[in-house]
């Protein structure tokens, strides 16, 4: 089984290779980032991007992906992989990785993908990369440079697979943007597959999954987040960063230290342990700027801080450093926001 | 019943810096300790070990100094302490630990149940524990918040993020605990008092476990370090400082700007 996928077998311009993660509520985001990280990786060496998607009910998805970006997508329908699970799921994307011989196989760092990558590296005897927030291609070397950040965001590290195919990672969502053009003018094939799955795969019995009662914040897609910190001081700081935020179009981001001091709920939590967030404008409000909360927002392509303490390490990372009390600046902000003449 | 759990020394802190010279990671004065969710699944293990009776098994890989880990894990309580340690398995990737420490688990058989914490502070991959119930061929269930375990299975919880799964598995199995599955007990005087003596520990080689030579270290590993380096922090910021009404000015032209407005 442990058949050995070396660099000899599958040259340089072998596909890349996506694992579909997708739900009820349809493909995971991530799936989509991955799909624009490897149409750039394909626009520097050219070649197919193959998605490989376990599925049953939800297997229309398939045309998405295809209009998305893939120039294959590998389909596997069967019962056994309506909810996931991970001995069938290892095994169905083992085989098609076998089928298809990729240069490079990629997973979302979800807990699902989490789960079942490390499972398929070992089927395929190879080498994998956990968490990456950035992935680039050295043409030169056929290598994919897997970046990723370890010790909680204080040491950033560039892994390489040199000699072990594919090469396989996880990587971050929310980490990589989508690219902004969404339809191609090919649209990808569609291709069964069977991964001759049969109840013998089967490692684990699914007995219930229960939805956690939980709002979305939607870090990881939004175009402004306006994010409080310590300095918020309250609950009723919060409510001040909400009305802006309604006012501008705007999702609610938080530091570990507002979240921990239950002013703010989990999910709105940005950094190491939350989510990662790249928006046009991130405003960050009377947060110091520790590298776990930086990690999960220093890809923001401007960055709004307004932080008293003019040492604060979060105004070494901002665009636009405001020095000044927020409980006087917001306000005075919200006010010219509303004042402004309606166009 | 026999529960192996596996132990990580890892620095106190994740607070450290790349040498921007030699590229390595500078944990001078850090001191070592067992990885914080090692912690909870060890503690799982006694919590285990007092409702259904077993002998709790705690396995490390690691230099001389991992003894250390391994003495507190028996003065919290666990009954056998075995470290890993030879010079051929040093600068293992995950892959490479995970096939050392299936080596050593394999001697180790029977087992019913392996634990390990879901990812370690330094490396944060929570990749070894799956990798190591591959090598092994059993279950796994990973982000285990709670664990019931049953004649000849088990139910666990899992933490998927925006969902819980509870799943049942035959055992022998492997479950990575997080830190919300319980609260981590501390060593107790007595366990102080009775355990360490770091020659309590075990040590095993290479050739103890029976692993092949080039599946193991550095030169087993599929993966490489590149390159490591401190992230970069630095923008071409703007400093205002001012009254409320022009700071509050800047960030509205600076919204205006950008199309917000």
């Amino acid at each position: 089984m442990n058949q050995q996928m070396r660099k000899d077998v599958c040259g340089a311009a072998a596909p890349i290779a996506i694992f579909v993660e997708a739900s009820s509520c349809g493909i995971s985001r991530v799936v989509l980032e991955l799909i624009s990280k490897a149409t750039e990786i394909a626009s520097k060496s050219p070649r197919e991007i193959v998605a490989f998607f376990p599925c049953f009910r939800n297997a229309d998805l398939a045309s998405e992906l295809a209009e998305a970006g893939a120039d294959r997508v590998i389909v596997a329908k069967d019962p056994l992989f309506d909810t996931y699970e991970t001995g069938c799921y290892a095994s169905a994307v083992s085989a098609m990785a076998r089928s298809t011989l990729p240069d490079i196989l990629l997973f979302g760092a979800t807990p699902l993908g989490r789960d079942l990558a490390p499972r398929v590296a070992n089927r395929l005897v190879t080498g994998l990369t956990a968490d990456c927030t950035a992935l680039d291609f050295d043409t030169e070397e056929g290598l994919l440079l897997q970046t990723r950040p370890a010790f909680g965001g204080n040491v950033m590290a560039t892994i390489v697979c040199p000699k072990h195919r594919p090469q396989m990672a996880t990587v971050r969502p929310g980490a990589m943007p989508l690219s902004a053009a969404k339809k191609y003018k090919r649209v990808g094939k569609i291709e069964f597959f069977d991964a001759k799955i049969s109840p013998v795969n089967v490692m684990s019995r699914i007995l219930d999954i229960t939805r956690k009662d939980v709002v979305e914040a939607g870090l990881e897609s939004a175009k402004i987040v306006v994010s409080g910190g310590r300095g918020m001081k309250g609950v009723e700081g919060f409510e001040i960063l909400k009305e802006l935020a309604s006012l501008i179009g705007a999702r609610l981001g938080a530091s570990r230290a507002a979240v921990d001091s239950g002013w703010i709920s989990h999910e709105h939590q940005v950094g190491q342990t939350g989510h990662s967030t790249h928006p046009d404008i991130y405003v960050a409000c009377g947060i110091s700027g520790a590298i776990q909360h930086i990690s999960g927002m220093g890809g923001s392509k401007f960055i709004i801080a307004i932080n008293k303490d003019r040492n604060a390490p979060i105004h070494d990372v901002a665009d636009l450093s405001i020095v000044g009390d927020i409980f006087k600046v917001i306000p005075k902000l919200i006010d010219m926001i509303k004042e402004q003449p309606k166009s | 019943m026999r529960i192996i759990v596996t132990i990580k020394q890892v620095p106190s802190s994740n607070d450290v810096r790349v040498d921007p010279v030699s590229g390595t990671i500078i944990r001078e004065g850090l001191p070592s300790v067992i990885n914080p969710e090692d912690k909870n699944a060890l503690e799982l293990a006694l919590c285990l070990r007092e409702s259904v009776g077993a002998e709790v098994v705690a396995l490390s890989m690691g230099p001389t100094q991992a003894r250390r880990a391994l003495c507190e894990a028996m003065a919290i309580g666990a009954d056998r302490g075995i470290l890993l340690c030879d010079k051929k398995f040093a600068g293992a990737d995950t892959w490479a630990t995970a096939y050392s420490l299936s080596c050593a688990v394999k001697k180790l058989a029977p087992f019913d149940l392996i634990l390990c914490g879901r990812q370690a502070i330094d490396g944060d991959t929570a990749q070894t524990g799956p990798q190591l119930s591959e090598f092994l061929g059993i279950p796994q269930a990973t982000c285990v918040e709670k664990l019931e375990l049953h004649d000849g299975f088990a139910i666990a919880s899992s933490d998927f993020g925006d969902v819980i799964r509870r799943l049942q598995f035959d055992l022998p199995a492997l479950v990575t605990v997080t830190k919300n599955a319980n609260f981590p007990r501390y060593a107790s005087i007595s366990g102080i008092a009775g355990a360490c003596g770091s020659e309590k520990i075990e040590v095993w080689n290479a050739a103890d476990v029976g692993a092949d030579p080039s599946m193991i270290g550095l030169s087993g590993s599929p993966t490489r370090v590149k390159k490591m380096f401190s992230p970069r922090l630095g923008r071409e910021g703007r400093v205002c400082d001012g009254s409320p009404s022009e700071l509050a000015g800047k960030i509205f032209s600076a919204l205006l700007e950008r199309k917000i407005l």
